[in-house]
């Protein structure tokens, strides 16, 4: 299993919220709109809907990466 | 014009910063000529880069990254790149850089030629706010006798970006070298060297570059002589606040606290210390005698920083002083991510209400839940100094949260400020 | 098919595709980072927003198609992209050619977005903004329908739509710069999807 994380690119990022509404079991939003990323990889039918989030996002601040253990 | 005079013995054996001579002539009498040997891969490089590793030398910006890991990422991304001295010192309560621009600017200048020609960089180019006068000066002074004496092989340069206190964040620094525009950069992977229009580039704050001259001509040895075995050798440390004596001192690393603020020989009772600079954390007196160290203070949940100490007298209110950093730090933001430039500002005013008087039931708990969501969330790490600040403040002047939460602030909170801000920093009610 | 409802077929797609444009058009106004339409999350804002703007591009290309099949009047392939080539009505055809040019570049730089850089794909989204009124002058210049009641009736109301979404997005964007009041006031916190006794899923905090 790969263990994939969301990235946001916090100087892109407009506070859009699309990412959170689809995908809200990882990502929460904080008081002035912008998100928050729940610790831990992306479980097997999420990582679909984080795909939609990173196509959707209108500032391509989200990204998808695998994180590497060294 | 004496290119060959031998170094003189006492200034070999000590490895220290403060204390060397400024102008050309008498560095050279002190340490000789600048030896780089050139090609590429001469035993000489392999001797240096071994010399680097070994000192244990770590960056003195307030990073405490080390220096021969950051040397080998720049290494490995190519030659052609660019030297910067980070001189920019955006720290209020820090002096170290200026004075050491102005005492022992060849030393500086010197370390960044090392590194140079371990890079193969073809430019350095020395970092200091506009509007220092006399540091620019002194800088402009340093490069014209260099020049004059054609005595350093790799092309030296000044830039003058803003006097803000993020210009001299390291991807701020590069990416107002390259567009002008002097914001931090996401940098997602610190493993990828920093670039200039594509060519690599090495930033180094001028302590670090100083102590890599000395290393480079007298070894490890002397540096390791100084400090701890886990934090070796000497670092520069800002004194101010209610001391006698404010100004720099040259202190081994791994010196007490206490020990350090004693060399400015505090005026009145001392109820905290605020170390590591405006983003750093503050230390109460239980901890007085912990080692100036990063592990150390990292276990007792504070930061080195950089080297700053600032000492609060019993007559200060420690919750207003922090609310005026905290409200300082808000303004500097660079603006560029929300959690930042939204988050800073509520959480500085969340402080201040508290430290006026004006608390109200729900403060702490939505302090506390601000400083949680704006921690680590930003592009550089200027969020993450304003929140430690900010804890730390909690933890240690907690008495003084207790009363002022009741609305009855102490009587010391209008105190006049001990800190230095570039503007005036007000606190309302 | 003969030339008459090929004709029809031309003026009536381009009519509906001007329409469509302007939908596009006021979507694209109103789809700001803090806009949202009650009950109606901002990334389907966003999706509709495109998926109209496809269909106007099909009913474009219908528009393109028929005109150039009809041979009682003379507009040839070329006109289609290089402007003012076309024999009949060179000027007005050809503001359409200009407009259908600046689409183009619209559709297809957004196919590539992930590939450019974020300001050069505004930039060319920024062109949208000019093709629509490039498009109305067309569609009334030509003049085939221009004079009916309906057709009046529906330009100005494209006309009002676009304005009215303009002033509006203007004043919002002003308002934002002045740092406006986040979106949200209080924090949302995450969900679990969980699946409910009918089968289907629901978000609980």
């Amino acid at each position: 299993m790969r263990d994939l994380r969301i990235t946001i690119d916090p100087v892109a990022c407009d506070a859009y919220g699309y990412c959170a509404e689809i995908l809200p079991e990882v990502i929460g939003l904080d008081e002035w709109g912008y998100p928050i990323i729940r610790d831990g990889p992306l479980e097997g039918e999420l990582v679909a809907f984080a795909r939609r989030a990173a196509r959707d996002c209108p500032k391509r601040a989200l990204t998808i990466r695998e994180k590497r253990t060294n | 014009m004496s290119l060959s005079a031998s170094p003189a013995p006492s200034l070999q054996r000590v490895h220290h910063l403060l204390g060397q001579p400024a102008d050309l002539q008498g560095h050279l009498d002190a340490h000789g000529p600048l030896n780089v040997a050139r090609g590429r891969s001469s035993s000489w490089q392999h001797g240096l880069v071994d010399s680097l590793e070994e000192s244990g030398l770590t960056g003195r910006g307030g990073g405490a990254f080390p220096t021969s890991v950051k040397l080998a990422v720049s290494q490995t991304a190519g030659h052609g790149g660019i030297i910067l001295v980070n001189a920019m010192e955006g720290e209020p309560a820090s002096s170290k850089d200026q004075l050491l621009l102005t005492r022992a600017p060849h030393l500086v200048l010197d370390g960044a030629q090392y590194l140079a020609t371990l890079c193969g960089s073809d430019r350095v180019v020395i970092c200091v706010p506009n509007g220092r006068v006399a540091v620019v000066a002194a800088v402009r002074h340093a490069l014209q006798e260099r020049r004059a004496h054609r005595y350093a092989r790799v092309r030296e340069e000044i830039a003058q970006p803003p006097d803000r206190f993020i210009a001299g964040e390291e991807s701020a620094l590069a990416n107002w070298i390259e567009s002008a525009r002097s914001a931090p950069v996401f940098r997602p992977d610190k493993g990828i060297a920093l670039r200039i229009r594509k060519r690599p580039a090495l930033v180094h704050n001028a302590e670090t570059l100083a102590h890599v001259a000395l290393i480079a001509r007298y070894g490890a040895g002397p540096f390791r002589a100084r400090g701890t075995a886990e934090e070796p050798g000497t670092c520069l440390v800002t004194l101010s606040g209610a001391v006698t004596h404010s100004g720099v001192v040259e202190v081994d690393r791994g010196t007490p606290l206490w020990d350090i603020a004693q060399r400015g020989q505090p005026i009145e009772p001392i109820q905290a210390l605020l170390v590591g600079g405006y983003g750093g954390t503050w230390v109460g007196p239980g901890d007085f005698r912990t080692p100036y160290a990063s592990i150390p203070l990292r276990t007792i949940g504070a930061t080195a920083g950089v080297g700053v100490i600032v000492a609060l007298a019993e007559t200060s209110c420690g919750l207003a002083e922090s609310a005026r950093i905290a409200r300082y730090l808000a303004g500097e933001s660079s603006g560029q991510c929300g959690p930042c430039a939204f988050g800073l500002p509520a959480i500085a005013d969340d402080l201040e209400r508290l430290a006026c008087g004006r608390s109200d039931d729900g403060l702490l708990a939505r302090l506390e839940r601000r400083l949680r969501h704006v921690n680590g969330r930003g592009a550089c790490r200027h969020p993450d100094g304003a929140v430690a600040l900010v804890r730390s403040a909690l933890s240690v002047f907690a008495a003084d949260v207790a009363v002022h939460s009741r609305g009855a602030p102490c009587s010391s909170w209008r105190k006049p400020t001990v800190f230095r801000f570039p503007r005036p920093i007000g606190l309302g009610g | 098919m003969n030339s008459t409802s090929l004709w029809y077929a031309t003026r009536a797609s381009g009519i509906v595709a001007l329409v469509l444009l302007t939908l596009t058009m006021v979507l694209g106004l109103v789809t700001t980072s803090r806009s949202r339409a009650r009950n109606w999350p901002g990334f389907a804002q966003q999706e509709i927003h495109r998926r109209i703007s496809i269909m106007a591009v099909v009913f474009l290309a219908l528009h393109v198609l028929t005109s150039l099949l009809d041979t009682y009047v003379h507009i040839g392939w070329l006109a289609v992209v290089v402007p003012f080539a076309s024999p009949y009505s060179r000027f007005w055809v050809g503001l359409g050619t200009v407009a259908l040019d600046l689409m183009i570049a619209v559709f297809v730089s957004s196919l590539l977005r992930a590939r450019l850089r974020p300001g050069t794909w505004r930039g060319i989204h920024w062109l949208a903004y000019a093709s629509w009124p490039i498009a109305l002058a067309h569609t009334f210049g030509l003049g085939t329908d221009a004079g009916e009641q309906w057709v009046i009736v529906l330009g100005a109301v494209c006309v009002m739509a676009v304005g009215v979404s303009l002033v509006w997005r203007v004043r919002t964007a002003a308002k934002r710069s002045a740092l406006a009041p986040p979106l949200t006031s209080q924090p949302i916190p995450l969900t679990r999807r969980v699946a409910t006794s009918t089968g289907g899923r629901r978000d609980v905090p």
